[in-house]
């Protein structure tokens, strides 16, 4: 495949898995965990570093699940102890975030990784770190892991569709049925921590949240059905990412934040011109009322 | 070490830039408060990832770093995004997370790509854009710190002068409507406020975690007090010191980013609060509530005992004490929690050993485990005729002390506590009027 075939199957991967697990995200009204997560993230990543020495793929994900989970663990605990949700979320991410940035700027010298990688990923080189395996070409490592997370993700919602989904739209009865509410919680924040360290290469720690949340909510805009949102959110991802894309190449510009743009002007015409809750079609349906009134 | 922190002191520049840190955690922990309290601490990491793009236009319209440019350009953006923000919570039906993260992303996302377009142009990073993303206080100099700390006075100022009026917008708006207060001009000028302080705290601080700036101090100082002018006050002397400790440190570590710095030392400082403070602190609370679990043990361990007793007492025969695994069978309490609670009563001379892990009541403790029998009984009865006995707005009173109740209704309860048969029926010797004493039921007789 061409360079530039990678590349937006890599941004493809990215849109879809982050499309999926966004969904979730928003139904559960967890947008903002998105945002802490993909920025601890990066405490996980230097972490699994300084442990491990290497930078494998494989560790990385490791360290960035433990730590996105720890999130979310902190979040909670501090909830509990009578931190109102936003302020929880609002100290545990930026904290942790610090301590990453602290440890990459005092360890940091020696890696590869540095914040502007870890801020806009280095999607233009992901063609080059290719996997081979017995000196076969197998193609670029981040679409492997990217893949093998989308599968993943894949695997556990359909193993646990119905659970997530009547937890998401009703916690209460989720508990009165008997579901481990706190398990599929859990359960999420580790998809959503894996997601986002694997696509932390490609579009970069902070622009995961652009790919997790525009395709979601665009979604939530055009259908009331669950499986409809997750398809249409996957979609969107890959509309963005290829759309972003092409931005980029015609600008020169950073692609990852391209893609964040391109997903965010999908949303604003999602937004207008929905066909159900868009701004035109509910200004046409009060319009016609009136004159059905008059 | 010494010889560079004598450096910073002299060196004017960096007079320059603590001045302008402390201002900025200042202001921040003070407007922060009112965020916070308005639930509105994200909206404040929305405006700070929105800036990037203003900074950047500004940049591009001007054509060289200038920082009153720079600040127009992040209020401005840093408002559009909060006006998408609201109108898209108000116009669809996306919440408000999902909004916030939304329009954060998308104009942080639009923020990078005009930041490569810059570099691109002016050939690497000269245009020390860069440094808005983490925060570089040592890259400051002389003429944007006296704007930073200019800006930082004013907001201080407004802050101080409509005090009154943002604390009611804060905790009452209905009511603040009522009397007139012009409420939505209040609402914007505090987001203007927030947007102020994030502006001029993003070279210091950075795009990313400017917002734990305007939390950290906030909800630091909340474990400290419950009055506002309080909070405000802590709030802001957290921020300053933040400000000051982590533009210290970073400028004596060569490539440190001050932004992190700042936001741990200001964690750190709320770690310690949330711990130690003196009435909402972790800690004190842990205290509180073993004392408070231990106590309810107690009482249940003397209700038990009393109950077994009273039903020998009935029966006209002296057992030989009441074993452990009876009491456990009645009341959910572990074992090694009812040892403790036991041997403690023993030390106060309520229990007596009458054989391994066999226990009886003594004289002085019957009369304790009697009082707290009847008085649990008594609310048991109250409860049955809650209806009847409304008036008395028992449950409202923290104590729910039955036995302070007027001589009537007592009487009435203890009436009623007679017929339903829960009459405690072993008295302690000074209420014993001519009955079965209680000394083990005075070698039974009686009847």
């Amino acid at each position: 495949m061409s360079y530039e075939g990678w590349i937006l199957l890599t941004g493809s991967l990215v849109g879809i898995s982050c499309g999926i697990v966004g969904c979730f995200l928003i139904l559960r009204k967890m947008a903002m965990l998105a945002d802490a997560i993909s920025h601890t993230v990066l405490l996980g990543i230097v972490g699994a570093y300084l442990i491990s020495n290497s930078l494998e793929g494989i560790y990385m994900l490791i360290g960035a699940a433990i730590v996105g989970i720890l999130t979310a663990f902190f979040v909670q605990l501090l909830h509990s102890s009578g931190v109102q949700s936003d302020a929880a979320i609002g100290v545990v991410f930026t904290s942790l975030f610090a301590v990453g940035v602290i440890l990459l700027s005092l360890f940091g010298g020696k890696v590869h990784l540095d914040t502007d990688h870890a801020l806009m990923g280095e999607i233009t080189f992901i063609p080059w770190d290719i996997l081979e395996i017995n000196g076969i070409y197998l193609g670029p490592k981040a679409v492997w892991m990217l893949g093998a997370v989308l599968v993943l993700n894949l695997i556990i919602i359909f193993l646990f569709y119905k659970e997530i989904k009547i937890s998401s739209f009703d916690p209460d009865m989720a508990v009165a049925l008997g579901i481990p509410v706190l398990f599929i919680h859990y359960l999420l924040m580790g998809m959503l921590s894996l997601t986002t360290v694997a696509s932390f290469d490609s579009v970069g720690a902070i622009l995961v949240v652009a790919m997790l949340i525009v395709p979601g909510a665009t979604a939530y805009l055009l259908t009331d059905k669950l499986s409809v949102m997750l398809i249409i959110s996957a979609l969107v991802g890959v509309l963005s990412a290829f759309a972003g894309y092409f931005i980029a190449t015609i600008f020169n510009v950073s692609i990852s934040g391209s893609m964040a743009v391109a997903a965010g002007v999908i949303f604003a015409i999602t937004f207008v011109f929905s066909p159900t809750h868009g701004l035109l079609s509910r200004w046409l349906a009060r319009k016609r009322l009136q004159n059905k009134s008059a | 070490m010494s010889e560079t922190l004598v450096s910073i002191w002299t060196d004017a520049n960096t007079q320059w830039v603590l001045i302008g840190t402390l201002l900025l955690g200042l202001a921040s922990g003070l407007i922060g408060s009112f965020a916070l309290l308005k639930k509105q601490s994200l909206i404040g990491d929305a405006m700070a990832h929105a800036a990037l793009p203003g900074i950047c236009i500004a940049f591009l319209i001007h054509g060289a770093k200038s920082m009153s440019w720079f600040i127009i350009g992040a209020a401005l953006s840093g408002l559009l995004a909060t006006f998408f923000i609201e109108k898209i919570i108000k116009l669809s039906r996306i919440k408000e997370d999902t909004s916030i993260g939304l329009v954060l992303s998308v104009f942080f996302g639009f923020g990078i790509v005009l930041l490569t377009y810059i570099n691109h142009q002016s050939k690497g990073n000269q245009s020390g854009i860069d440094d808005f993303i983490f925060g570089q206080a040592a890259s400051l100099v002389g003429a944007d710190v006296k704007l930073i700390s200019a800006v930082a006075v004013l907001l201080i100022i407004i802050t101080v002068l409509l005090f009154k009026e943002l604390k009611l917008l804060t905790f009452d708006p209905q009511f603040a409507q009522g009397i007139g207060l012009p409420t939505g001009l209040l609402n914007g000028l505090l987001m203007t406020l927030i947007v102020g302080v994030v502006v001029i705290g993003l070279q210091a601080v950075g795009v990313i975690l400017m917002s734990a700036m305007l939390i950290t101090p906030a909800i630091a100082a909340r474990y400290w007090t419950e009055r506002l002018d309080h909070m405000v006050i802590i709030a802001g002397a957290i921020g300053a010191f933040s400000g000051v400790f982590g533009t210290l440190l970073s400028t004596t570590t060569k490539g440190m980013p001050t932004g992190p710095l700042i936001i741990v030392a200001a964690t750190i400082i709320f770690l310690i609060s949330m711990v130690f403070a003196p009435k909402r602190g972790l800690l004190v609370k842990a205290i509180h509530q073993s004392r408070l679990r231990k106590q309810v043990a107690r009482e249940q361990v003397l209700q038990t005992l009393y109950d077994f007793t009273e039903q020998e007492y009935v029966q006209y025969k002296v057992g030989n004490g009441f074993h452990e695994q009876q009491i456990m069978k009645k009341r959910p309490i572990s074992i090694s929690m009812l040892q403790k609670v036991l041997s403690s009563l023993e030390k106060e001379e309520l229990v007596r050993r009458t054989g391994d892990a066999l226990w009886c009541l003594t004289e002085k403790g019957l009369t304790e485990a009697y009082h707290i029998t009847l008085r649990n009984r008594l609310m048991e009865v109250y409860l049955m005729n809650e209806m009847t006995y409304a008036h008395f707005n028992i449950r409202q009173d923290q104590s729910m002390d039955l036995l302070q109740l007027p001589e009537k209704v007592l009487t009435e309860l203890k009436q009623l506590l007679k017929q339903y048969g829960r009459e405690p029926l072993v008295l302690p010797e000074k209420m014993n009027a001519g009955k079965r004493s209680y000394h083990r039921y005075a070698s039974i007789g009686g009847k």
